[in-house]
Parts: C-alpha cells; sequence; structure tokens
C-alpha cells in the first residue's frame, strides 16, 4: 500500500481562535432558521417569506466568503480547520460529538452552494411570483441548503449522511412541489425511491468502514486506510461508488433525473443541475484517501464516468423537452466529473475545477430554460419554439454565454475545466487512460452536438410557437442572475484554471498537480485540437440539421438510435424488468415470510408476555395484606441472597 | 453460637407464658358470657361497626387526643434537657424556646380551628 | 444476669459541649421548614379567602430561595474533598446532596404549580377531606367552596423529609428523614377530589405498607448498630473495614440481614419490585398533582439516599450488597415491564413505568463506580421532568361527564384529533421514556447503562435493554392509539391547559428535549472530573470498594 498524496496533508488544526471559522455553524444556522420561520409561520409569513429566504441565503454566502478569507490568511498546510459545533453525549470512553470540517475543498463548495443558491433564490421571487405557495417553495430551497451544507462541511460519514438524506429529502419535496400534476408525485417518488438505492450503498459503507476502522471520522479513517485488506477496501469503495451513483445520476442508477424535471426550473437548475447531483463527485473526492486504497473500485469509477457521459450525451441529444436535454446534459457533464475524480489525485482538482464552472454555466443554462418556459406559457417542448433570439435578448444572451462555455470555446470556463478532464484521462496512462481520454474527446463532439441543437431549436430558425404564445422577456429578479451566471460562464473557468489557481487552493485536501501550469501547452496539445475538432464537426452537424434546415413539428419516427436515446436508452424498462418485477415478486414472496414467520415469531412473543402479563396482574390483588405478605417474601429473598452469597 | 442462647431462652420463655396464661385461663377460668363482654373492646369506645348512624364516631376524641400527644412529647424533651441545662448553656435555651414555639404553632392551629371546641 | 459477652458498659461521657449548626449549609432545609411553620400559622390565622394565594406564594417563594440557597452552596464547598459534615457529621453536604437537593426543589416548584391549579374554583383536592364522602356534609363544602389549603404547607414538610433523606449521614436521621418524607405524602395522598373512596384507600394501604417498610428499615438499623456499634455511616465503613466493631464476635449475619432490611426499606421508597405493589394502587388513588409529586421528587429523594447508605455506609461491603440489588433490578425490570402490558389506566401504566425506570436506576447503582453516581442522578433527574409533564397531560384529560380524569385509556383513543398539542407532549414524554434517542431519556438510559457494563454487570444491562423493547412497545401503543385510532364513542372531554398546568408541561417538554439535545452542561458537571491518575485508579470496585471521593465520609 503505497502512502497516498491525499492522505499526509489532513494534520487538521482546531478554530479556537474566534474568527469567522469557529461560527462555521451560522453557515448552516442561517438557512435552517429560515427554512423553520417559514414552515411554521404559516401565512403570516407569505408576505415577506421570500426575502427572509433569500437573506438566510445570502447571509450564509457573506459567511462563507468571511470562511475563505480566514482560510487565505492561513499557511496553505494548516487550512484544515476542524469546527467542534457541540458535544452530543460523553459518557465514559463513548463520545459523540457534532463537527465541521472547513477546509480548501468544503469551502469551495460552500460557495458554490450558497453564491448559486442565492442566485436561484433571487430568481425564483421572479419566477414563482403567482404561485400560492411560494413561501413553502422557499422555506424548501432553505431547507436544501442547509442540508447541502451539512453535507458539504460534516468532519465525518455519519453527519455526511444525515446532510445526503436531508437533500434527498428536499429534493423529493421540491421535484413533487406541484404535486397536483400526477407525473410530478411519480417523479417525485421515483427519484426518491432511487436515491434509496444509493442510500442503502453509502449506508452499508459507512458501517463497513465504522467496523473496519472503529470510526467514521474523516481524519482518522483515512490515516489507517493503509490497515486494511484490498477485498475490504473494494467493497467500501464500490458501496460508496454505488450511494454517489444514486445522488448523481450516473448509470445504472440514473433513471430519475430526468422525471426529476417535473419540478419548478430554479430546483431543477439549483439542485439538478449545480448542486446536489454533484454531491457524489463530493463523495469520491472526499473519500480519495479510500479509493486510492481500492484501485478496483478506482477503475469501476471511471468507467461508470465514462458509460454515463456517453449515456448522458445520448439522451441529450433526442430529447425534445428542453428541461429533459438539459437534464441528459448533466448526467454527461457529472460523468466527467466522477471520470476524473476516479483518475485519483491527478483528476480530483480538475473534477472539482469542472463542477464548480458547471454549476454555474448549467445553472444559467437552466435558469435560461425556465425563462424561455415563463415567457412560453410553460411549454417545453422545443419543436414549438424557434426564433426567439429576437423576442428574448437578453436569455438569448446569457443562454448562449452558457451555450458557448458547456461546448468548449476556446478560453471560456467550460473550456478551462474540460480541458483539463481530457488531459488527465489521458496522462493516467496505457490503455485505459487512452480509451477514457477517446470517451472525453467523443462526449465534447457529442456535447457540441446536443447543446447546439436546443441553441438552434428554442433561439434560431422560424417561429413553431402555439397560437397563444405571446413571448416576452423575463423580469429583472429573473435576468439579474443569469446575467451573473452568464458572467461566471464566460470568466470563472480561466480565474480558477490559469496558474492553477483552484488546483493549488485545493491541494493541501486533493494533491499537489502533477506538472507546472502551461498554458502554450494546454492551447496547442494535440488532444486540445481535437476537442476544438470535434466541438466544430458537431456544431455543424447540428447547424445543418437544425438551422437550416426545418424543424417540422411533429417528432419525425427516426431510426433506432434516436428512438432508443428518446427512450433514454430503456433505461426505464431495464429497470423495470431487472428491478421492479423481481422486486415485486420478492416484495409478495417476503410479506409472505414476515406475515407467516416473523409475525408468527413476534405475535409469539408478544402473546407470551400478554399470557404473563394478565398472570402476573392477579398478583396485584388490591389487598393491603397480600402486598405487605409479597413484601416479606422479599424481604426473605434478599437477605437469603445476601446471606447465601456470602456463607454458601 | 453460645452467644444467642440467652435470646433463644428469653424467647422460649416469653412463648411459653402466652402458652401457659391461654391455656390455664382456658382450663381454670368462669366462662359466663354476656353481650357486653363479646364486644370487642376499642379504647373506652363504642366498637365499630354500629349498626345505625353512619358507623363513625365523633373526631373531636382523636384531636383531643392529638393534643394531649403534643404536650407528651414536649415534656419528653424538656426532661433531660433540664438535666443538661448548664451543660446546654445558651445554645439549649435557644433551642428549646425554638422547639416550644414550634409545638405552640400546632396547638394554636387546632385551637383557631375549632378543634378544642366539643360541639 | 444473663452473661452476655458484652464489655462492662461504661457510663457514657455527658456532651459538655453544644452542638455547633452550621446555619448556612443547613440554610436550605431550614426556609423549606420555616414556611411550612409559617405556613400552619397561616391556616391559623388568615382569612379563609385569602388563604389559598397566601399560602401559593409562600411556598413558591420558600422553595426558590431554598433552590438558590443550594445553588449558592454549591460555590461555597470546600476544594479539597467531597463536601463537610454538618451538625455532629450527621447530615452531609456534597456534591450529590446539592445536586438531590436542587433537582428536588426545582421538581417541587414544578409540582406545586399543578398542585395550585385551579379551574373554576375547583383544585385536585377535597373540599373537605373529613366530610363521608358522598354525604350531605361534603355536597355543602362543595358549595361553600371550602378548600384544603393545608396541602401547602404539608407539601412542604415532605419536601424537607425529602431534603434530608439523601443528606442524612447516619441512619437515625435517614429515619427521622423518612418518616418527615412519608407521612405528609399518606395524608397527601387521601385528599383527592373525585373518587374520594379510591384515594382514602390508596392513603391507607400507602401508610400500612409505608409503617410496615419503615419496620424493616428500623429492625435492619439496629442489626447494623450491634456490628458496628454505632449508627453514623462513616463509623459503619470503618467497622466493615476493620472486620467488625469488636461489639459481638463473628457479626458478619448481623451486618448483612441489616444491610439487607435497610435496603428492604428502602427499595420500598423507590417502589422497586418485589416492594412495589403500593405504587400502581397509590399512583391511581392520589390527587394527579401529588402523583407527579411522589413520581418525581419522592424518587429522586430516595434514591438518594439508596446511594449513600450502599455507597457510604456500605461501601466496602460491594460484593455483599451487589447480589442482592441484581436480583431486585433484575426482578423490578422484567416482571414490572411485562405487568404494566396490559394495564388500561393511564395513571396505572405511569406507575408501573415508574418501577421500571427505578430498575433501569439500580442498574447504576450495582455499578458502585463515579460513572454510576453520575449516571443514577441524571436519569433521576431526566425522569423527573418528564414524568411530571405526563401527569400534567393527565390532568386535563376528563371524563364526558363528573369531571373525574379519564383514566382508561381506551377513551384516549384519537385524542390527537381533537387536542394535537397535547397528544403531541404526552407523545414526546412517552418517547423520552422509551429512551428514544434525542429526548433526555436516551441519554439517561445510556448512562446508566454505560455505569453498568463498565462495572462488568453486562447481564444486567442485556436484561435491562430487552425490557426497554417490551416497555417501548406500551409507550408507542399509546402514541399509536392517540394519533391514529378512532376516537372513542365517549371521547373525553379535554380541558385547556391554563397557565399553571401549561407552565408544567412547558417546562417538562423543554427540560426533556434539551436535556437530550444538550446533555454536556448537566452530565459534564454532576460531578467533579476526576484527574488523570484518579481515573485510573477508580476501577469500578473490582476490590469490592466504591470510590471514596464522590461523598463526605
Amino acid at each position: 500500500m503505497t502512502p497516498t498524496l491525499a492522505a499526509d496533508v489532513h494534520a487538521v488544526t482546531t478554530a479556537a481562535d474566534g474568527g469567522a471559522l469557529s461560527f462555521a455553524w451560522l453557515l448552516i444556522a442561517f438557512p435552517l432558521a429560515g427554512a423553520a420561520i417559514l414552515l411554521l409561520g404559516g401565512r403570516r409569513a407569505n408576505a415577506w417569506g421570500h426575502w427572509l429566504a433569500i437573506a438566510a441565503a445570502l447571509a450564509s454566502f457573506a459567511w462563507a466568503v468571511l470562511g475563505l478569507v480566514d482560510l487565505l490568511g492561513r499557511a496553505p498546510e494548516g487550512r484544515s480547520v476542524a469546527v467542534e459545533v457541540y458535544r452530543w453525549i460523553e459518557v465514559g470512553g463513548f463520545r459523540a460529538d457534532v463537527s465541521l470540517l472547513v477546509d480548501p475543498l468544503s469551502i469551495t463548495f460552500a460557495l458554490l452552494i450558497t453564491g448559486v443558491g442565492s442566485l436561484i433564490h433571487v430568481y425564483s421571487v421572479g419566477y414563482m411570483s403567482h404561485d400560492e405557495n411560494r413561501r413553502k417553495f422557499f422555506a424548501y430551497l432553505n431547507l436544501f441548503v442547509a442540508a447541502m451544507l451539512v453535507l458539504v462541511l460534516a468532519d465525518n460519514y455519519l453527519l455526511l449522511f444525515l446532510g445526503w438524506e436531508g437533500v434527498g429529502l428536499a429534493s423529493y419535496l421540491l421535484i413533487g412541489f406541484w404535486q397536483h400534476k400526477p407525473s410530478a408525485a411519480v417523479a417525485a417518488k421515483k427519484a426518491f425511491l432511487i436515491n434509496r438505492v444509493g442510500d442503502i450503498g453509502l449506508l452499508i459503507a459507512i458501517m463497513l468502514m465504522f467496523t473496519t476502522f472503529g470510526t467514521v471520522a474523516f481524519t482518522p479513517l483515512f490515516e489507517s486506510v493503509g490497515g486494511a485488506g484490498q477485498g475490504v477496501m473494494t467493497a467500501i469503495g464500490l458501496l460508496l461508488l454505488l450511494g454517489a451513483c444514486g445522488k448523481s445520476a450516473q448509470l445504472p442508477l440514473q433513471a430519475w433525473l430526468l422525471d426529476a424535471m417535473e419540478g419548478p426550473t430554479p430546483v431543477s437548475a439549483l439542485i439538478h443541475a449545480a448542486t446536489m447531483v454533484t454531491a457524489g463527485v463530493y463523495l469520491i473526492v472526499r473519500s480519495g484517501p479510500v479509493f486510492e486504497a481500492a484501485p478496483t473500485a478506482q477503475l469501476v469509477v471511471t468507467v461508470v464516468g465514462a458509460a454515463t457521459l456517453l449515456a448522458g450525451a445520448a439522451i441529450g441529444c433526442a430529447k425534445d423537452d428542453i428541461k429533459k436535454a438539459l437534464a441528459g446534459s448533466t448526467m454527461s457533464q457529472i460523468g466527467y466529473m466522477v471520470l476524473a475524480a476516479g483518475l485519483g489525485p491527478i483528476g480530483y482538482a480538475a473534477a472539482i475545477a469542472h463542477l464548480v464552472t458547471h454549476g454555474f454555466f448549467k445553472a444559467g443554462l437552466f435558469l435560461g430554460a425556465g425563462s424561455v418556459m415563463h415567457g412560453m406559457n410553460d411549454e417545453v417542448d422545443m419543436r414549438r419554439y424557434g426564433g426567439l433570439r429576437k423576442a428574448m435578448p437578453i436569455t438569448f444572451a446569457t443562454f448562449g454565454a452558457g451555450y458557448l462555455a458547456i461546448i468548449g470555446v476556446p478560453f471560456l470556463s467550460g473550456w478551462w475545466t474540460k480541458e483539463g478532464i481530457i488531459q488527465a484521462a489521458f496522462d493516467s496512462g496505457g490503455v485505459t487512460g487512452q480509451i477514457l481520454g477517446w470517451a472525453t474527446l467523443l462526449g465534447a463532439g457529442l456535447t457540441a452536438f446536443y447543446m447546439s441543437r436546443i441553441m438552434f431549436m428554442t433561439f434560431f430558425g422560424k417561429k413553431r410557437w402555439a397560437d397563444d404564445a405571446h413571448p416576452h422577456e423575463s423580469p429583472s429578479s429573473m435576468t439579474v442572475p443569469m446575467i451573473v451566471l452568464a458572467v461566471g460562464s464566460v470568466a470563472l473557468g480561466a480565474v480558477l484554471v490559469f496558474n492553477y489557481t483552484l488546483a493549488g487552493f485545493l491541494a493541501p485536501v486533493v494533491g499537489a498537480p502533477h506538472h507546472e501550469f502551461d498554458l502554450a501547452h494546454m492551447v496547442t496539445s494535440p488532444y486540445s485540437l481535437i476537442a476544438l475538432a470535434f466541438m466544430l464537426v458537431g456544431v455543424a452537424f447540428a447547424w445543418v440539421r437544425y438551422a437550416r434546415a426545418d424543424v417540422p413539428v411533429e417528432a419525425p419516427k427516426g431510426n433506432f438510435v434516436t428512438v432508443a436515446a428518446r427512450e433514454e436508452l430503456y433505461g426505464n424498462a431495464l429497470n423495470e424488468g431487472l428491478f421492479m418485477r423481481p422486486g415485486q415478486v420478492v416484495t409478495a414472496a417476503s410479506t409472505a415470510f414476515d406475515n407467516h414467520a416473523v409475525d408468527g415469531l413476534v405475535n409469539g412473543v408478544a402473546r407470551w408476555i400478554r399470557t404473563g402479563s394478565e398472570n402476573l396482574r392477579l398478583v396485584q390483588t388490591g389487598f393491603a395484606r397480600s402486598y405487605a405478605l409479597t413484601m416479606l417474601f422479599g424481604a426473605a429473598v434478599v437477605v437469603a441472597t445476601t446471606l447465601g452469597v456470602t456463607f454458601a | 453460637m453460645e452467644l444467642y442462647t440467652p435470646i433463644f431462652v428469653l424467647g422460649g420463655i416469653g412463648a411459653a407464658f402466652v402458652v401457659l396464661s391461654m391455656v390455664v385461663g382456658a382450663l381454670a377460668g368462669p366462662k359466663r358470657y354476656n353481650r357486653t363482654k363479646l364486644q370487642a373492646y376499642e379504647c373506652g369506645i363504642d366498637p365499630t361497626p354500629q349498626p345505625v348512624g353512619g358507623g363513625r364516631f365523633t373526631i373531636k376524641y382523636y384531636l383531643t387526643a392529638m393534643l394531649f400527644i403534643v404536650f407528651d412529647i414536649e415534656v419528653i424533651f424538656l426532661v433531660p434537657w433540664a438535666v443538661h441545662l448548664d451543660a446546654l448553656g445558651m445554645f439549649g435555651l435557644v433551642a428549646m424556646v425554638l422547639f416550644l414555639a414550634n409545638v405552640s404553632i400546632a396547638y394554636a392551629y387546632e385551637w383557631r380551628r375549632g378543634g378544642l371546641e366539643w360541639d | 444476669m444473663i452473661p452476655l459477652g458484652l464489655p462492662e458498659p461504661t457510663a457514657p461521657a455527658l456532651t459538655t459541649q453544644a452542638p455547633d449548626l452550621d446555619y448556612w449549609l443547613l440554610s436550605p432545609l431550614l426556609v423549606v421548614f420555616a414556611v411550612g411553620v409559617v405556613g400552619v400559622l397561616v391556616e391559623a390565622f388568615v382569612d379563609r379567602r385569602h388563604r389559598r394565594l397566601t399560602q401559593l406564594v409562600l411556598a413558591l417563594a420558600g422553595v426558590g430561595a431554598a433552590f438558590v440557597l443550594t445553588l449558592l452552596q454549591v460555590g461555597s464547598l470546600p476544594e479539597q474533598g467531597a463536601g463537610v459534615g454538618v451538625a455532629f457529621a450527621t447530615v452531609a453536604v456534597d456534591r450529590p446532596t446539592l445536586f438531590f437537593q436542587g433537582t428536588i426543589l426545582v421538581l417541587a416548584f414544578i409540582s406545586l404549580l399543578l398542585i395550585a391549579e385551579n379551574r373554576d374554583g375547583e383544585s385536585a383536592f377535597a373540599a373537605q377531606a373529613a366530610a363521608v364522602p358522598g354525604s350531605e356534609e361534603e355536597r355543602a363544602h362543595v358549595l361553600a367552596g371550602s378548600q384544603h389549603t393545608e396541602v401547602y404547607p404539608l407539601v412542604m414538610f415532605a419536601v424537607l423529609g425529602m431534603q434530608l433523606f439523601p443528606a442524612s449521614n447516619d441512619f437515625l436521621t435517614m429515619f427521622i428523614a423518612l418518616e418527615v418524607m412519608s407521612l405528609p405524602l399518606y395524608l397527601l395522598c387521601g385528599l383527592a377530589r373525585r373518587r374520594r373512596l379510591f384515594s382514602q384507600e390508596a392513603a391507607v394501604k400507602y401508610f400500612l405498607l409505608g409503617a410496615f417498610s419503615s419496620a424493616f428499615f428500623l429492625f435492619g438499623i439496629a442489626m447494623v448498630y450491634g456490628y458496628a456499634g454505632s449508627v453514623h455511616f462513616a463509623d459503619v465503613y470503618a467497622a466493615v473495614g476493620a472486620g467488625g466493631a469488636g461489639v459481638i464476635e463473628d457479626g458478619e449475619p448481623l451486618l448483612l440481614i441489616g444491610m439487607a432490611l435497610i435496603g428492604v426499606g428502602l427499595l420500598f421508597k423507590v417502589g422497586a419490585v418485589p416492594f412495589h405493589n403500593w405504587k400502581p394502587d397509590v399512583y391511581q388513588g392520589a390527587p394527579t398533582p401529588i402523583t407527579a409529586l411522589m413520581a418525581s421528587c419522592t424518587l429522586v429523594a430516595a434514591f438518594g439516599a439508596l446511594l449513600r447508605v450502599f455507597y457510604v455506609a456500605f461501601g466496602a461491603s460491594v460484593w455483599e450488597w451487589r447480589p442482592m440489588l441484581w436480583v431486585v433490578a433484575i426482578l423490578t425490570m422484567v416482571l414490572a415491564a411485562v405487568i404494566a402490558v396490559t394495564q388500561r389506566d393511564i395513571k396505572r401504566l405511569l406507575a408501573y413505568s415508574s418501577v421500571v425506570h427505578a430498575g433501569f436506576v439500580l442498574t447504576a447503582v450495582v455499578a458502585a463506580s463515579a460513572d454510576g453516581l453520575a449516571g443514577a442522578m441524571f436519569y433521576l433527574a431526566a425522569y423527573g421532568f418528564t414524568t411530571i409533564g405526563a401527569f400534567a397531560v393527565v390532568t386535563l384529560v376528563r371524563a364526558p361527564e363528573g369531571g373525574a380524569e379519564a383514566g382508561d385509556l381506551a377513551q384516549w383513543a384519537g385524542l390527537a384529533r381533537t387536542s394535537p398539542f397535547l397528544a403531541g407532549a404526552l407523545g414526546l414524554f412517552l418517547l423520552a421514556f422509551a429512551g428514544i434517542p434525542l429526548t433526555s431519556g436516551f441519554i439517561g438510559k445510556f448512562a446508566v447503562f454505560e455505569a453498568a457494563v463498565a462495572a462488568g454487570a453486562t447481564p444486567l444491562v442485556v436484561v435491562g435493554v430487552l425490557s426497554s423493547a417490551v416497555t417501548a412497545f406500551f409507550y408507542v401503543r399509546i402514541i399509536v392509539l392517540m394519533f391514529f385510532a378512532e376516537p372513542a364513542e365517549t371521547a373525553p372531554r379535554v380541558l385547556r391547559p391554563g397557565g399553571l398546568t401549561g407552565t408544567v408541561i412547558g417546562v417538562g417538554i423543554a427540560a426533556t428535549v434539551l436535556l437530550g439535545v444538550f446533555p454536556g452542561p448537566v452530565l459534564d458537571n454532576l460531578l467533579p472530573q476526576p484527574s488523570a491518575e484518579a481515573a485510573v485508579g477508580t476501577q469500578p470496585s473490582g476490590a469490592g470498594i466504591v470510590p471514596e471521593d464522590m461523598f463526605v465520609r
């Protein structure tokens, strides 16, 4: 077992200096309090509830910035700060406390969550202005932010799991927010169920880690990974991956994400594009030392990432529903990140960098899609759009910025970070590296195609609007966040990647980048050029099919590939055949077993206790004399015991 | 074991006395019963249950009796205190005054709440 | 003369020195006593109309002042040693004493609020206890609005006994405290306004059995005196260490029998099986506010005394008394839990629940360690708050006609539909009883079981956990009944909690949640943190000796 890069840097300092970090729990407390006030406040809070929610999110963001400043003020190796929030119980040798870990990795996530989260809060004021349950919506958004912060700030797997379940709950509530629509209710249930599968994987992994290492706290656990056997480590790694797949909609647990688009669009932007779905990537990167001790599991991670990256892109190519097409894209982009995270230390920083930029441009794209829907009477079918660039100039511009970023136009955000992943894939070496590398390149081409398809079908070409559509630009509460995100989509990548700013910042946690930053190499490397070529081919192909040619309002039948992609590569059918039907059989069988064997046993014990109880009750006659007799008998027993033990 | 012998002997004597006196009484005593003799003896009051009148006797009896106990206890504490008055000095005096005051409070309560009025 | 083999009695030296009383350290007791006495005077001299308010204010102020004094004394304990002995060391003022006294005072304060609840001029107490139930005289008193405000002085005297009980440092003082505590309680039990015969029956039973147990206790004291030649705890401890005081040769049986019989007297007060029979009948019959007082304060006081007797006086005889407490603890946890399953009356159920909880605390006593003491202390405080809250809820649910409490659980069905807050509060209390995490009950159970395991009493803990499972069954059954069952045909009349009862329930909820979520401040400060080497030294009672640094000797 070679010592890993990440394992030797967890010299954790404690925040006892009263700075911003000592109160890191405020990060979580603000949105949590917001959610509580909004939920408990009832209708009284209708008028001002959303502003309170925004204030809570902004306060949390401000605190995260303070935390970042505090961290930057420390020496790089001292930037892992443990913050003990409170000690729940300490009895004898057992101790359970709640502690947070603020380090470059978690603060990066905290900034992303609160930053993008705040923007989406603002956007939602306009988007949800006509919804009578707007207060509840904002309460759930706050709840989600709090839970997500718990997830990334936890210093142990148990607390992480609490946050993990919390975001799952918030996601469930928000997907099903319009539960009067049966499709939304079903989608929420589906997301919940599929996530449960992943959650169970994570839970078993946590139990396994506890039994193996005797702890679930990150620092001591990572220090002792070397002591465990290969088999155990592989099992833990695969189970963690299962958890990550559920949350991040990776194969084979991807099916819920497309249906989750039934939720309000700000939810799709925040939870199902920018933050929650990246929790899996966070989990893998955070558990780096575990995966590095289990190469087999790492390999599986990269394979899952590559497969999802291509599958998601394929789905994105075929969907006519703008949000579902974007959801396919999300799957695909997270596939990139998972792939990079599976590469080990050379990929961690690239994965996180792509995660951050993706958070911006994908959130921007979703908000743009929401803006379009807002102007088009909630129409989601792109075949009913067309030529909207005139009607919605700001939306067009911001969406366009995101579009250019995601397809990887050089020097925009997406290019910087995607190049990093492609480079890391090839750098990992060997045949595997080549295969993974070419998968990422192919994915880049597909991305360019499906994104261009969305772009052209929506904003270019002829108007294919429904008769009653009167597209108009959205109010400023919606456009301002879009503009901010668009700026991020354009510029953030350069800020993060240039000179390895982010990678250097993350280095104490995830390991240092392997070589010096070299812009010239980045631009002129053969893979970079190939990626550029693939991108141009993709855009051109889309241009031919969706901008020059007319797009039919009714979807053509298409060949079997298109149909398969439209059907989400038969993921649902697969789930149904592989899991649902056998599951129903197992359920029936276990119900029968439960009814007869288990209930029989339990009821038997219960009946036995009840019979004993009925008989013992009779001792309680109500006569003081018989009570006295019982006492006398008891005294005799007590005396006899005491004497007997000593003299017998 | 011989340590306990006297206790056993005493117990034996006690038991023997009870048995003996009952047996002798039963054998030698005259047996002329009447109604009054067959009634249970209860401290000079009419034994319970009484067939008519609610089966109760007045609570005043107990109130007066308790007053007697109050002063009884007072005397029991006063005697040893008086014997050691010199040794206990001022502390003893204060303590006894407090004690008497406390006892009087109970008395005052009974008096004010009509415990001393027989009607 | 019968040759007794005793040393020639020498005339005892006369006490020539007046006792030196530290009034400051006794002040919490004196304040409560003074308020009780003044309360009697109020009964004698204050006009009937003003009595209730005067008494209530006096009692609350007295208990509050006593609590403040107790708190102040925590700071004035000497740095070295566990505490100080007062009045010829018959009263021990140390950390456990102050904790128990403080807890008793707080719980008594809350109980007083419940006792004071006066709804439409009706308190929980009989208008005229001396009147025959159902008689014309009683009706006249009810119509005249008579009240027994003597309740307050009686409670004060009971509280005084409770304060002294865990502080007693010799057996005679402890016996006096026991009686001072018990006599007012016997009386209070018989004062229920409704179902008076039931209440009086409870009082008589409690009195008879209490007297019976006192006899055991006294007889035990006599035995131990025979062995040790003293009733003082420190002397008993020293005598055990020296193998007897030499009064009687081979006197060990005296010690063992005495220990067991004293144990009987104390176990009766805590209500452990098989000395528990009084509890269901008395808890059910007594006025519910008094039941709350007994279930919380009396239990704390009795366990305080139990701990002091077994940890101080018999602190060197752990091997001798542990088996008997094992037997009693197992019997208590198993039998009480099983019997509780088929109870149909809420107050009886809570009574059996109280018995089971006494069994759980006994597992901590068995540990004979600092952890055991701390665990028991936490458990008792946590349980006290929760149980008062539960009984406060009981006072609000009344039969549809007549105003008596609706004890029958069948009538509680579907309560959550009509009174969600009340049902939720009781649900929380029941979950705390069951020991669900994030309630105080969980932390308490955890603390006592942890202490027992550390002391090697794992089998006892296994029994305890199984018993918890059985008890959880009937607690959850009530919750299911309240929340998911169809309301009964004869739905009970649920009173709106007034200010006083509402406060009690609120405090119960707050304490249950706070002690469950933030137990640290309490748990950490129960006992002085042992230093590192001291912690090594106090290997739990491996030598059969309770660590010495917790109590005044």
